[in-house]
């Protein structure tokens, strides 16, 4: 704190003060600094293999230019680098059609789809699960203790399981890999919802209910309207957690579609650049759909008046 | 609140049930038990565990046993007709008819009301209150098992989809050396290590970065971004680095436990407010003393909260890890190749053993945050 105060009047000297003052520049920065670190990484990672390439090709005196060069631009290196992933990714998603198996836009559809109907199953289930609680003693204290536990067990590790099981029985398709992402979402939405919901002031309770308000009339006016911010934290991890649903509900099904079974399918033929681009377009996913329950919690606040 | 409840509730639900009791009976009397026709009387403890309920339902219809006494004496039917159900459906797998989901659904309505029976109770003694809270998700969740193995036995469901929770437990029983060994080679070696190297680490980073103001405007929104990411997926680079044994997994649940351990210590260093800090000030203390007097402390539950949720994220990482190659030992091994061969039961006491292994982990982490951080309004308020 007693940094800033000091380094203000000294803006007018360095001329990049300022931009190191904010947020972006630090970031900026910071990310620099990652590259910087992956590509010598990837130098030192990608070393010893080369060497042994020189060796056997009875390359000596090969000069170090070449050498990482040659490290760099490896079919199957230890760690790609970020110009080869974003050639992959470039590859895989512009110069390929969508339907085509090969396209990275297709595997993340499947993905995202199954991703999208756990989330909403989940937060629907949530909020139902949260309404329940909030307004019955007996769910309150028997079901809110499981709700907490539940999480304690690695779902994530009987999800392959699930989806045999499921399959065994008929049902096959979205909806297995859509009720691991369920599990994983259902449970940050409930809890935000029952704190939200409870939220009002027990001064606002009773101000309805002199006004004679239902169960119902209350809820809608006044415990729903002050759970919505709870609801839209609670939202962005349970969409978090459903994409590392779906993407892990994918492993089992033997690698047919699906960034989970590029994943895997990369892991068996050792094609480091394909696991890259596949965790990298995973992550944009993940970053994406959270910056979109952002814009639209922005939105939903600024219209209800309670942007901050 | 409650009150406000209590008031507006038009019908009672204690009532309700026991009707629901009621009429459960009567459909049962007058229904098959078992396929092909034998009725609830021709097997005597099903007879005993109908007329236990029986009496029960009309004593709460018509109003009598409402006290403590008869809530527990609820209880200890239920009980009583569980421990009669279990065995028949064992001896009749697969013929259950009308009449016995009829008494099967009268057993569950009857926990259910000695679960809202003792929601109600108002105990003066703090300890005994604590007990009671602790035991109605306990009976409600033994309700639960009981309802799984019945419905798993009367429809005769295939044990390659789902087993009873009794044949999981014979098989938890007979394999115990297993289980220990894998047990012992994902929770002890690959979650243990891993979780206190990244928690460590990532706590001395947390350290470092805080002294540095401008390391932490960088470092804080990109570590948000990244506890949003599906980590998980980089398990198959780290098995390609580090070989098929636990280091690999370990190196995961380093990467998984990390971010959020550094962004909530980041987060939690900046607890102290400005006052405290210029009364340390005055105290003349350095940065050290500031911070293992003050900052350390205030930041305390936010360091704790990390920890919580690393303890599952740590073991969820360690055993989807070992899909992507292990040697032949492992949670994650084990469930991969049971569900392979179609031992659903062995997978379902794997599972168990992970899930006590969780929850245990959480508990003694929530233990010790009630130790460390007993001065926290939210640990005071929920004592007594």
């Amino acid at each position: 704190m007693t940094d800033t105060a000091l380094a203000a009047p000294s803006r007018g000297l360095n001329p990049f003060a300022g931009l190191m003052a904010g947020t972006a520049g630090p970031v900026t920065v910071v990310v620099l600094a990652i590259f910087a670190i992956w590509y010598v990484a990837a130098v030192a990672l990608n070393t010893p293999f080369q060497m042994d390439m020189y060796e056997r090709g009875d390359q000596t005196d090969v000069p170090f230019t070449q050498l990482v060069s040659d490290t760099l631009a490896q079919e199957r290196p230890v760690l790609p680098a970020p110009h080869q992933v974003a050639v992959e990714i470039w590859n895989t998603t512009v110069e390929k059609k969508i339907t085509s198996k090969r396209s990275l836009i297709y595997h993340s559809g499947i993905t995202l789809s199954s991703t999208l109907l756990g989330f909403l199953i989940g937060t629907g289930l949530g909020i139902l699960l949260a309404i329940g609680i909030v307004h019955s003693r007996v769910l309150d204290k028997s079901l809110m203790p499981w709700v907490i536990s539940s999480q304690t067990i690695p779902i994530l590790a009987i999800a392959p399981m699930i989806i045999v099981v499921l399959n065994a029985i008929g049902i096959s398709g979205l909806l297995p890999k859509a009720m691991i992402s369920t599990y994983l979402s259902f449970f940050p939405v409930t809890v935000g919802m029952v704190k939200g919901l409870r939220s009002p002031e027990i001064m606002h309770m009773d101000l309805m209910h002199t006004y004679s308000a239902t169960r119902v009339q209350a809820f809608w006016k006044l415990r729903l309207p002050y759970a919505v911010p709870y609801l839209f934290t609670s939202m962005k991890i349970g969409m978090a957690a459903s994409l590392v649903g779906a993407i892990v509900g994918e492993l089992p099904t033997g690698a047919v579609a699906g960034l989970g079974a590029r994943l895997l399918a990369g892991s068996y033929y050792g094609q480091t650049v394909q696991i890259w681009s596949a965790l990298l377009m995973a992550a944009f996913l993940a970053g994406t759909l959270v910056a979109l329950i952002g814009l639209v919690e922005r939105l939903t606040l600024k219209r209800m008046g309670m942007a901050r | 609140m409650s009150s406000l409840v209590d008031i507006r509730s038009r019908f009672d639900t204690a009532a309700l049930l026991a009707g629901g009791i009621l009429l459960c009976v009567v459909i049962a009397v007058f229904s098959t038990a078992f396929e092909p026709d034998r009725t609830v009387f021709d097997t005597p403890r099903l007879a005993l565990g109908f007329g236990f309920l029986a009496i029960l339902g009309v004593r709460y219809s018509l109003g009598f046993a409402r006290h403590m006494a008869g809530d527990v004496a609820l209880g200890v039917v239920a009980a009583l007709s569980a421990w009669m159900l279990i065995p028949v459906v064992h001896q009749h797998v697969g013929e259950a008819a009308s009449g016995f989901w009829a008494l099967a659904v009268a057993y569950w309505l009857a926990s259910w009301l000695f679960v809202e029976r003792m929601a109600a109770w108002k105990l003066t003694n703090p300890s005994l209150t604590r007990a009671v809270n602790l035991a109605i998700p306990i009976v409600f969740g033994i309700t639960l098992l009981v309802l799984w193995e019945l419905a798993a036995k009367g429809f005769g469901i295939p044990k390659v989809l789902l087993p009873a929770p009794s044949e999981i437990w014979v098989r938890l029983t007979g394999s115990v050396p297993i289980l220990w060994a894998d047990f012992q080679q994902t929770f002890l070696k690959a979650v243990l290590i891993g979780y206190a190297l990244g928690c460590g680490s990532a706590f001395l980073t947390a350290i470092a970065i805080d002294r540095v103001p401008f390391l932490r405007r960088g470092l804080l929104p990109i570590g948000n971004l990244v506890s949003a990411l599906p980590i998980i997926g980089v398990a198959p680079i780290m098995v390609m680095w580090f070989g098929f044994d636990w280091p690999s997994k370990a190196a995961v649940v380093i990467i998984m436990t990390f971010f959020p351990m550094l962004v909530n210590t980041v987060s939690g260093l900046a607890a102290a407010d400005a006052m405290q800090k210029d009364l340390m000030r005055t105290y003349a203390s350095n940065y050290w003393q500031t911070l293992i007097k003050l900052r350390l402390p205030m930041a305390m539950p936010f360091i704790f909260n990390a920890l919580k949720i690393n303890s599952t994220l740590a073991l969820i990482g360690a055993i989807v890890a070992e899909f992507f190659g292990t040697p032949i030992v492992g949670m994650g091994f084990r469930i991969s190749t049971e569900v392979g061969r179609m031992n659903v039961d062995m997978v379902w006491a794997e599972i168990a053993i992970a899930a006590l292994a969780g929850s245990l982990f959480y508990g003694i982490v929530a233990l010790l945050e009630r130790a460390v951080t007993f001065w926290h309004p939210s640990i005071r308020g929920s004592r007594g």
